[in-house]
């Protein structure tokens, strides 16, 4: 068994696999990545950072490509602003 | 604060991928001072892409080559800018970085087309390649219920591939007509490493219905996907399913080329026999000369890396491999145009730029890119039209012309560093 990793999306702790990006953090935790314009939900497209539907903050820092992230212990995941 | 860095190189490569690679350790094996850049965290590009458990084969065995040449790695790296002939501006999460040049090979890759359908913007749609992505990098799929769809030969290798890790893979929805394919596998005959893949994806794909002349009509979910209605060679069939992975063959990074004024022709960069562009000591491998997979990439990579170091005679001994892969690129194009049917998919409210949620019916009105841009905000996201871009060059032939620095959303502190450590030296 690969080892495991825990972050936390809005707060919620979310248990993937080491090596796993942020983005299936937050496929894992059934949460949407963003809201668009008009407030639809998105999640991850293209996942090799091309479509930037998958941006979320990440340890405070906004706007973060979550394909393009690892997950690491402790990271915080937020999309509510 | 982030820190601001400088380095020189005699060849710098941008992307990792398979051109890159052999690009960067051909240049570095023949004395050259070599840079390595590439936007994803780690190397290896797309079709090399490394699981949670472990890198791909190939990359790790270019990986040792590109060490023993002493080749510097910037991975997770953006390019955002040229700030003059022979320096480019780069971004890291922490950092920015001033990348000196003598000669430069572009090996930016490919991306997936997307054409826009009812649909397709709910969460649990992906790119074909996309979904496939995200599994390596960990999403499990073990009984999950996919929809591959699209076009190209990456459907068949994503359907192998998610079906080897568990997933249950309903149906593959090729545009292109079973003529097109039989063609096309006819000439795969002159190609023995390329059929010998075939029947082992088919091995793989066993059972599993492949429909032609088929593709995605809506996607339907309340808040994520729950279901696609397809049409099957003209008939409506709809498919229950738990994810969706859908792309539309490959578009060629351009964006970088275009920057530095690099020749572009009917969508790819113009290269010599060398794989020079149009602007002096900058070179171009791989997909962005035109989509041919992997083993053109190695070739065209290595021509590029071996004329970047000076050394002319041998990249001409890889010009008779180049020729003959170049043959395969071209059926590749034939076989999988476009069915003008995919352009009817798009309704009226269909948002067509995801970034800034532009619809079908708002952009229909204008007659450019560059219009349309101007007035409803299509492209000016933060994808900067890298996928409405092609999407719209489909549905009503525009020409995103316009690249524009920087290349990718940048921090304003990358681009404010630089102007200060200009000040200061």
């Amino acid at each position: 068994m690969p080892e495991r990793v825990t972050v936390t999306v809005n707060g919620a702790r979310v248990d993937v696999a080491c090596g796993s990006t942020v983005a299936v953090a937050m496929i894992l935790a059934g949460q949407p990545c963003r809201a668009s314009v008009n407030g639809e939900s998105r999640g991850p497209l293209c996942a090799m950072g091309i479509c930037f539907e998958c941006c979320v903050a990440i340890n405070g820092v906004p706007h973060r490509r979550s394909c393009q992230v690892f997950c690491e212990n402790g990271m915080e995941v937020r999309t509510d602003g | 604060m982030a820190k601001f860095d400088r380095a020189r190189f005699d060849v710098l490569v941008i992307g990792g991928g398979p051109a890159g690679l052999a690009a960067a350790s051909r240049a570095g094996q023949h004395g050259a001072t070599v840079g390595i850049v590439d936007d994803n965290p780690k190397l290896g590009g797309q079709i090399w892409r490394a699981t949670c458990e472990q890198e791909h084969p190939q990359t790790a065995r270019w990986s040792e080559q590109l060490r023993r040449a002493n080749v510097t790695v910037f991975a997770g790296t953006r390019v955002l800018h040229q700030i003059e002939p022979g320096v480019l501006l780069a971004e890291q999460m922490q950092s920015a970085h001033e990348l000196r040049y003598d000669k430069l090979v572009l090996a930016t890759g490919a991306r997936e087309r997307f054409l826009p359908f009812p649909g397709w913007t709910l969460p649990n749609v992906f790119g074909a390649g996309g979904l496939q992505a995200m599994v390596k990098c960990g999403l499990p799929v073990i009984g999950k219920r996919v929809l591959v769809a699209g076009s190209g030969p990456l459907l068949l290798a994503v359907a192998a591939y998610l079906r080897n890790c568990g997933a249950r893979i309903l149906m593959i929805c090729e545009q292109t007509s079973a003529r097109a394919l039989a063609q096309f596998g006819l000439s795969l005959w002159r190609e023995p490493a390329k059929l010998a893949q075939a029947f082992r994806l088919k091995k793989d794909l066993a059972g599993i219905p492949f429909a032609t002349r088929s593709w995605p009509v809506e996607a339907h979910g309340s808040e994520a996907l729950e279901s696609v209605a397809i049409s099957r060679g003209g008939k409506g069939e709809a498919i229950a399913c738990d994810y969706l992975a859908c792309g539309f063959h490959l578009i060629p990074n351009t964006e970088l080329a275009a920057l530095l004024g690099c020749t572009i022709e009917n969508g790819y960069v113009s290269v010599s026999d060398l794989q020079e562009t149009s602007v002096p000591g900058v070179f171009c491998a791989g997909e962005p000369t035109g989509i041919g997979g992997v083993e053109l990439a190695l070739i065209e990579g290595q021509i590029a890396g071996l004329v970047a170091a000076g050394q002319i005679a041998d990249a001409r001994q890889l010009s008779r491999q180049r020729r003959k892969a170049l043959c395969f690129a071209r059926g590749l194009e034939q076989t999988f145009k476009l069915n003008p049917e995919l352009q009817k998919l798009a309704k009226a409210e269909t948002i067509v730029c995801r970034c800034e949620d532009v619809t079908y019916s708002r952009l229909r009105p204008y007659h450019s890119w560059t219009a349309a841009k101007l007035q409803t905000r299509c492209g000016m996201g933060a994808c900067q039209g890298r996928v409405c871009g092609p999407a719209t060059q489909f549905l009503f032939k525009w020409n995103p012309d316009s690249v524009r620095p920087p290349i990718f959303p940048a921090r304003v502190e990358s681009l404010a560093l630089r102007a200060t450590a200009a000040t200061n030296s």
